[in-house]
């Protein structure tokens, strides 16, 4: 069993107008096999979280800490941070141009495991994955996201996740843009990664259609850069009723 | 597709790029003067059109009358192919492209004779033509003419290593029919000064690829021209170059379509790393009004590492015709994407790692097409050395 530990978190980034606060303390605990399901409206924040989790540069931890059974995440470089265990599905995946995805993935799943795949079951374990996420094969040789379509990049989002079997999982609105059908796919994928290896998985999305699919233990409003209320599976059933009137209402 | 004779590039940072943003070119690229007389050819002082991105003052051995010394040369002949001589006189009688500036027309008036390298005619060697030339810190002018027969299939390498002030003019003129590809490699010490003028004559449906592979010397500067002896030819040019700090690689690109039904495709990519790293791409194409049925285009694209680098790129494209098939370029220059850098790490690939997956990634379009092996390897191996800087 792990653990992953939020607590306290302040997170700026530096604006044209000056620094910004951007997280203003944040608190979570997710543990293996958890799903935890983040909501909230545009900007308060959700992105910024996973991202100061992930280690981005660009956001800077003021105040608070973040810790994987106990170990100091944010000492972490950002690649140290995946290779402890943590994933971030990306809400905007990056094209990597010339990079291709059988390459990057074999190079990805060699860092996170210490060592190469053995040749014959990765290519197996790799035409299975795409496969069961209805991934035309012939992606594996084009550059990483590199002219994908939405639906595509999510999909490959998923499919690192079911092949590096990470610890803890944060996707980023890994369900916006998908049609239904994809995302009932992208959604299986999601959960049979979660089997498999009892990832805790912090969902991080807008709506709360992904949630008829993934079915959360706990539900966070994340409104203004905090939690505002947290619940079980019928607090989200409450949002998509109510809206976040009024929870941006208490915070103005 | 533009009918119109195109603007230079206005890039995304246009602090790399800023002299080429006002650059309107005045003469038509057909009126630059060729010649044998060294006199037509005044010094450069760094003014003029052609030479204004140049560092002329280090170049001034290589512009003076002063004889120098041949490079070390070793080479593999395969089956079908010779290397002689010819005098310079029979070269004059060949009909090969002039001189087209001062470096060009001091290697023809100082370099002893003409080497000559000649491909039989229908000759098929499955082995590349490996020629390598070292400097030994000496001045050196070279004039080379290669000639392929007819049906021809041929791959040549020319590698250039050491230390030099080397200047030369190579013309490679090919038969109908022939397919010819012509890798030149600069892996020179980083004190080498290189100039020169590449010319290729497209025979009638002929296949010519010009590769150029720079990664050392102080100064490269590579022109590289090609015109059509018949219609049918078809012309790629395809580079690749990686300039460290102090490096100043210039490669500049003239595709002359009169023939018709020609097609040419010119591919440029080059990566920046360290103060004052500076490329220089021009990239010419004229299709007079007689070249109907031409199809072109041209692709510039420039990777900036780090600070204080720079590259200037600009396409130029003259069309006095309207009955094209196509005409087109591309150009850009960007800085490395710190975003791709943490999607990578995010992976839990290392920062080394990820940067050479990158660049790699950035080159791997122009190497995959490359198709000499030999060469492919060797330069993905060369990059990664540049981007450990123990180049
Ligand atoms: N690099 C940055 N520079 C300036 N402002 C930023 C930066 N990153 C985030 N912000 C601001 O911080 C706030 C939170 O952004 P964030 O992307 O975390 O929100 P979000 O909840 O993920 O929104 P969405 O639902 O639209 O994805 C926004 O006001 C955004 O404009
Ligand atoms: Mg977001």
């Amino acid at each position: 069993m792990s653990t992953l530990a939020v607590t306290d978190l302040h997170v700026t980034v530096e604006t044209e107008q000056g620094t910004k606060e951007i997280l203003r303390g944040v608190t979570l605990t997710i543990n293996s096999g958890e799903t935890h399901a983040i909501m909230g409206p545009n900007g308060s924040g959700k992105s910024t979280l996973a991202y100061s989790i992930a280690g981005h540069p660009k956001y800077t931890v003021t105040q608070g800490t973040v810790t994987l059974d106990g170990e100091d995440v944010l000492a972490m470089s950002v690649d140290e941070r995946a290779r402890a265990g943590l994933f971030l599905a990306m809400q905007y995946p990056v094209e990597v141009p010339g990079v291709t995805v059988s390459n990057f993935l074999r190079t990805a799943k060699t860092a996170i495991d210490g060592e190469a795949p053995k040749l014959r079951t990765w290519v197996k374990d790799l035409k299975q994955a795409m496969g069961a996420l209805r991934m035309d094969p012939k992606v594996s040789e084009r550059g990483v996201n590199e002219g994908f379509s939405g639906g595509e990049k999510k999909r490959h989002e998923i499919l690192q996740m079911e092949l590096l079997k990470p610890k803890f999982a944060i996707l980023d609105e890994t369900d916006s843009g998908l049609d239904v059908d994809a995302l009932r796919i992208v959604s299986e994928g999601v959960n049979r990664a979660k089997e498999t290896t009892g990832s805790g998985v912090l969902l991080i999305t807008h709506y709360t259609r992904i949630l008829g699919y993934i079915t959360p233990d706990f539900v966070h409003v994340f409104v203004d850069g905090r939690i505002a209320e947290q619940g079980g599976p019928e607090l989200a059933d409450r949002l998509e009723a109510e809206g976040y009137d009024r929870f941006q209402g208490a915070s103005a | 597709m533009s009918l119109l004779a195109s603007k230079p590039q206005t890039s995304e940072y246009p602090g790399h790029t800023d002299s080429v943003a006002a650059f309107v070119p005045d003469q038509s690229r057909a009126e630059r003067t060729t010649s044998y007389a060294v006199a037509d050819f005044p010094v450069p002082s760094g003014r003029e059109e052609e030479w204004r991105f140049t560092p002329v003052d280090r170049l001034q051995s290589l512009f003076a009358e002063t004889a120098g010394t041949a490079l070390r040369r070793e080479e593999f002949l395969p089956e079908g192919v010779t290397l002689s001589s010819l005098s310079r006189e029979e070269w004059l009688a060949s009909g090969a492209p002039k001189p087209a500036d001062r470096a060009a027309v001091v290697a023809v008036d100082q370099a002893q004779s003409v080497t000559v390298l000649d491909v039989r005619a229908e000759a098929q060697p499955e082995e590349p033509v490996r020629i390598s030339l070292t400097g030994e810190g000496a001045l050196s002018h070279a004039h080379t003419l290669v000639r392929v027969g007819q049906f021809a299939k041929v791959t040549i390498v020319l590698r250039h290593e050491g230390d030099a002030q080397y200047s030369e003019l190579l013309s490679v003129v090919v038969g109908d029919g022939a397919d010819v590809t012509l890798v030149t490699v600069q892996e020179w010490d980083d004190t080498a000064l290189h100039l020169g003028q590449h010319d290729v004559v497209v025979g009638r449906d002929a296949t010519v690829r010009h590769i150029a592979v720079t990664l050392g010397g102080s100064i490269v500067r590579l022109n590289t021209n090609a015109s059509y002896a018949g219609p049918g030819g078809s012309f790629e040019a395809l580079g690749v170059s990686f300039a460290d700090a102090g490096q100043h690689q210039e490669h500049r690109l003239f595709v002359d379509h009169e023939a018709p039904h020609c097609r040419s495709n010119v591919e440029y990519k080059s990566a920046l790393q360290g103060d004052s790293a500076h490329t220089v791409w021009v990239g010419d194409v004229l299709i007079r009004a007689s070249a109907e049925g031409t199809d072109t285009y041209e692709l510039n694209r420039n990777l900036i590492l780090t600070d204080g680098a720079r590259a200037d790129s600009v396409p130029n494209l003259e069309i006095e015709t309207g009955e094209i098939a196509g005409a087109g370029h591309a150009s850009a220059t960007g800085r490395f994407d710190d975003q791709q850098l943490f999607y990578l790490q995010a992976r839990g690939i290392d920062e080394d790692t990820a940067r050479r997956l990158v660049v790699r990634g950035f080159f791997a379009s122009i190497v995959g097409r490359i198709g000499v092996p030999e060469i492919e390897s060797h330069l993905m191996e060369a990059i990664d050395r540049e981007l450990e800087g123990t180049a």
